[in-house]
């Protein structure tokens, strides 16, 4: 029955944020971000307190139910597990294995101490849901498109326009290799070994295991009714089972109930823990006794108290601090260096094209809310929803325009749309707080970035022409086509009511550097207000000719 | 008469109002409008919009002298921007869904809606209101986002655009309607129906690279000429034309201007908004251009003019 419901909860979260991710023409309503909202890793960054304290709550309650409802890397496992099994000519039978808690907690301290060094590229290449948005956005996005595409060809044909036609964005070599990455190892360890994964790896699967030893309700063999036939272990994905000694080692266990369903004894149960005290014999009592001697030693070889084990941990650690010291030297000298790249490349490349400027924008620009640069750096785990939703295309994922601490961060560019005036989607997705959510209001003064004009490559300019498309595009007149030569009119830059949304640079027709482009910002400004014009009251009583 | 008929008598008209007086071509009408003198443009001012469409399409005898029964018909408004109707930015729905729901009165068997817009396509079909009408009234409503929907087709006629990809809607149609909203415009002065072609055509970047006016009045040349021209003026962008700021540069002139003339029709539009503010022809000189290219007259003393007032 819980085994039942937990599908059912977690293939309704798995659907809705997998569909929410790939949804180009908007059918899911924004409600539906609420499952991105109530991940682990963006609502602690983003200090969403409340959700922290919920999912605390929860696993300290339940255990961790966050792993196998909520988080959708791990469903995609428990998919894929699945999935495996229908290839196989007989189950796959899970065997207990040993919890790997130094690595564990290894993985876990290298991804804090890099945040807080501010590195946060370790913990957005973990983050397990930023980690599923990447392989959605860059990996089933194109296929959900394609198949899109399809259908487009298929009912066009018959004069049906249902379906339209998309454009299939690639979003670099970056993203996309990681994300095939990504899907590659969590893949294949799924199909061979269940959720391997989050119990070995994954930072959040370490905390809340930690956390969920301590949960009111666990699951529990009952040693009276127990013939100790195994089913329970082989059937756990998340191999923390031991039916020998019929124990569970619940820092692993993700609550998927399979033990309980899989037992035909009725031997599994899942109750609050003074009622395991109750049932169980002297034997189990024993067991958990130990069971919780083991954890204590485990917190306690923290604290460094000497042991046999406990020296080893921390030599251990010692070296581990020292290797992280010339990781840290290496990361830093990559980082200064992959922020100069970018410039002594430009310089490269700085070769006129005819009589035309050559245009670089010389700081990233970042999306609407995002405030300052090193605020959202810190913020950002990259799980490209604002890419995935962006109407206009705009937001792409960086290189290292950002440096290494913003590696696959989105950036703004405008080679395939620009910004809709009126749009506010990105920042109201955003769940990780990166992005502050504005009104639109509020988005009409946020100035992302500022439009520089280079008259000498302007068609009015150069040919004589009229022309305008930038001015056209501009939503707050930011470019003002004034009288030039004659009736030509020629745009004339305000850059203090400019909000940098980049219909101008996207619209301008020059090749190959454009007349008009928009400078990012380090730190994102407020825009002067236009100035309406003034209401005249006309009464029109004749036609004029 | 039929389509065919029709469209030769509108192209000799062309070239012939250059050198004779419009009275004379009465007799190139056939019988059945002979009764009275042709109508070479029909002004309405003072009712809804779609009010006064219905009036102005009477004048003309009706929409069965445009669209006989079993025709695709495809309407082409100006969707250009995410604008909801008070800003002016897009052409009135109320007016395409009545010339819609005409076209299906009058026989058509397909009547399709689309531009090729400036804006994220979907948010201006959905903010424009010009979706939803289209869809209430029957017709369907087509993108016009992508490369695929649009083929190549010569202009032999035109000075520097030689040729353009046409959007297959209006190429596969057998009668269309070009239905522009006037409104002020930071590049071409205004934008009409002749500038309204713009959304009819995928590679816009290269009307701004070759000359946007010469380019406008040379697209306009396509064989397929539109029935009829139909101006919205209900609402008019006085200011910081084509998408506008806000609410202040919208005025409420409740005017309607139809013609298969489109340098005439345009040249009426273009008086009636210098009375709201000062724009003299010359800056809308994809007019004059037009005239060169024998696309029809700016002098609107040659025509049979209908001015009516509701």
């Amino acid at each position: 029955m819980l085994r039942k419901l937990r599908i059912a909860l977690a293939l309704v979260a798995f659907a809705v944020l997998t569909f929410f991710f790939l949804d180009f023409s908007r059918l899911l309503p924004e409600s539906a971000q609420v499952i991105a909202k109530i991940q682990f890793v963006p609502a602690l960054i983003s200090l969403s307190l409340g959700i922290v304290l919920l999912l605390l709550l929860l696993t300290l309650v339940f255990g961790r139910i966050y792993c196998s409802v909520i988080c959708p890397l791990g469903i995609y496992q428990d998919v894929i597990s699945r999935l495996a099994n229908l290839f196989r000519k007989k189950k796959l039978r899970y065997k207990f294995r040993k919890a790997r808690t130094i690595l564990r907690w290894s993985v876990l301290t290298l991804v804090i101490i890099t945040y807080l060094s501010g590195l946060g590229l370790v913990l957005d290449l973990l983050d397990p849901y930023s980690m599923y948005g990447r392989m959605a956005v860059h990996l089933f996005k194109p296929v959900y498109m394609a198949a899109n595409n399809g259908l487009e060809l298929l009912f066009t044909a018959f004069n049906n326009y249902t379906f339209y036609k998309v454009d299939i964005h690639f979003w670099g070599w970056a993203s996309f290799g990681l994300a095939l990455i990504s899907l590659l190892v969590v893949s294949v360890l799924a199909w061979r070994f269940g959720r391997t994964w989050c119990n070995t790896i994954c930072p959040v699967g370490t905390v809340l295991g930690f956390l969920s030893k301590l949960s009111v309700f666990k699951l529990s063999i009952d040693h009276e009714t127990c013939n100790q036939c195994g089913l329970c272990s082989f059937n756990c994905k998340a191999t923390c089972i031991d039916s020998k000694k019929g124990s569970i080692d619940y820092s692993r266990c993700v609550a998927c109930f399979n033990c309980m369903e899989s037992c035909n004894k009725k031997g599994v149960k899942y109750l609050p823990f003074w009622k395991v005290k109750k049932t169980g014999t002297d034997k189990t009592q024993v067991k958990t006794v130990s069971g919780k001697i083991q954890a204590k030693t485990k917190t306690k070889t923290k604290k460094r108290i000497e042991t046999n084990t406990d020296t080893k941990i921390e030599v251990k650690t010692i070296n581990k601090t020292k290797t992280d010291a010339s990781k840290r030297e290496f990361l830093s000298v990559l980082m200064m260096s992959s922020l100069l790249m970018p410039k002594a490349l430009a310089a490269r490349f700085r070769q006129q094209i005819g009589s035309l400027r050559p245009l670089k924008r010389t700081v990233p620009m970042m999306p609407p809310g995002a405030g300052d640069r090193a605020r959202f750096n810190s913020l950002c785990t990259s799980c490209h929803l604002c890419v995935s939703k962006c109407p206009g295309d705009v937001l792409q994922p960086s290189l290292l325009e950002y440096g290494v601490e913003g590696i696959m961060q989105p950036q703004m560019l405008f080679d395939k749309g620009f910004c809709n005036y009126d749009c506010t989607l990105c920042t109201e997705v955003c769940p990780s707080g990166a992005l502050k959510t504005l009104t639109k209001e509020e988005k009409h003064r946020t100035q992302m970035g500022r439009v520089v004009f280079v008259i000498e490559n302007c068609i009015v300019y150069r040919n004589e022409t009229h022309c305008g498309a930038c001015s056209e595009h501009c939503p707050t007149q930011a470019l003002r086509m004034v009288p030039y030569k004659g009736h030509l009119t020629i745009p004339e830059p305000h850059p203090d009511i400019c909000i940098g949304c980049g219909g101008c640079e996207f619209i301008c027709p020059v090749r190959p550097y454009k007349a008009v482009f928009v400078e990012g910002h380090e730190i994102q400004q407020v825009a002067k207000a236009f100035e309406d014009e003034e209401k005249q009251d006309i009464v029109l009583d004749d036609f004029g000719f | 008469m039929n389509r065919r008929n029709f469209l030769k008598i509108f192209a000799l008209t062309g070239v012939g109002l250059a050198v004779k007086p419009a009275k004379s071509l009465a007799a190139l009408v056939p019988e059945e409008n002979k009764t009275e003198q042709a109508v070479d443009l029909v002004a309405v001012m003072g009712g809804e919009p779609d009010q006064m469409f219905r009036r102005a399409i009477a004048e003309f005898g009706g929409m069965n002298q445009f669209v006989k029964s079993g025709q695709k018909v495809c309407i082409k408004p100006n969707i250009g921007w995410d604008r909801v109707p008070e800003r002016a930015g897009n052409t009135n729905p109320l007016l395409i869904s009545e010339i819609i729901r005409q076209c299906f009165a009058a026989g058509a068997s397909e009547v399709t809606v689309f531009d090729h817009t400036c804006d994220d396509w979907v948010k201006c079909y959905q903010n424009s209101g010009i979706e939803a009408a289209a869809k209430e009234a029957g017709a369907k409503v087509l993108p016009g986002h992508q490369e695929s929907y649009y083929r190549q087709v010569e202009l032999p006629k035109g000075k520097i655009l030689k040729d353009a990809k046409i959007h297959q809607a209006i190429l596969d149609s057998d009668v269309w309607f070009n239905v522009p909203i006037l409104k002020n415009h930071g590049g071409s002065g205004l934008t009409i129906s002749m500038k309204n072609y713009m959304g009819i055509v995928w590679d816009r970047r290269a009307f701004h690279m070759k000359g946007l006016q010469q380019c406008i009045a040379d697209v306009c040349t396509l064989d397929k000429k539109p029935a009829l021209n139909i101006v919205d003026a209900y609402r008019v962008l006085q200011t910081n034309g084509p998408q506008g700021r806000s609410e202040s540069d919208v005025v409420l002139s409740k005017a309607l201007f139809v013609s298969p003339e489109i340098v005439s029709v345009d040249t009426a539009a273009t008086s009636f908004f210098n009375q709201i503010r000062s724009m003299p022809m010359d800056v809308v000189k994809h007019l004059e251009l037009g005239e060169e290219l024998g696309l029809g007259t700016t002098d609107l003393n040659k025509l049979n003019i209908k001015r009516i007032r509701l």
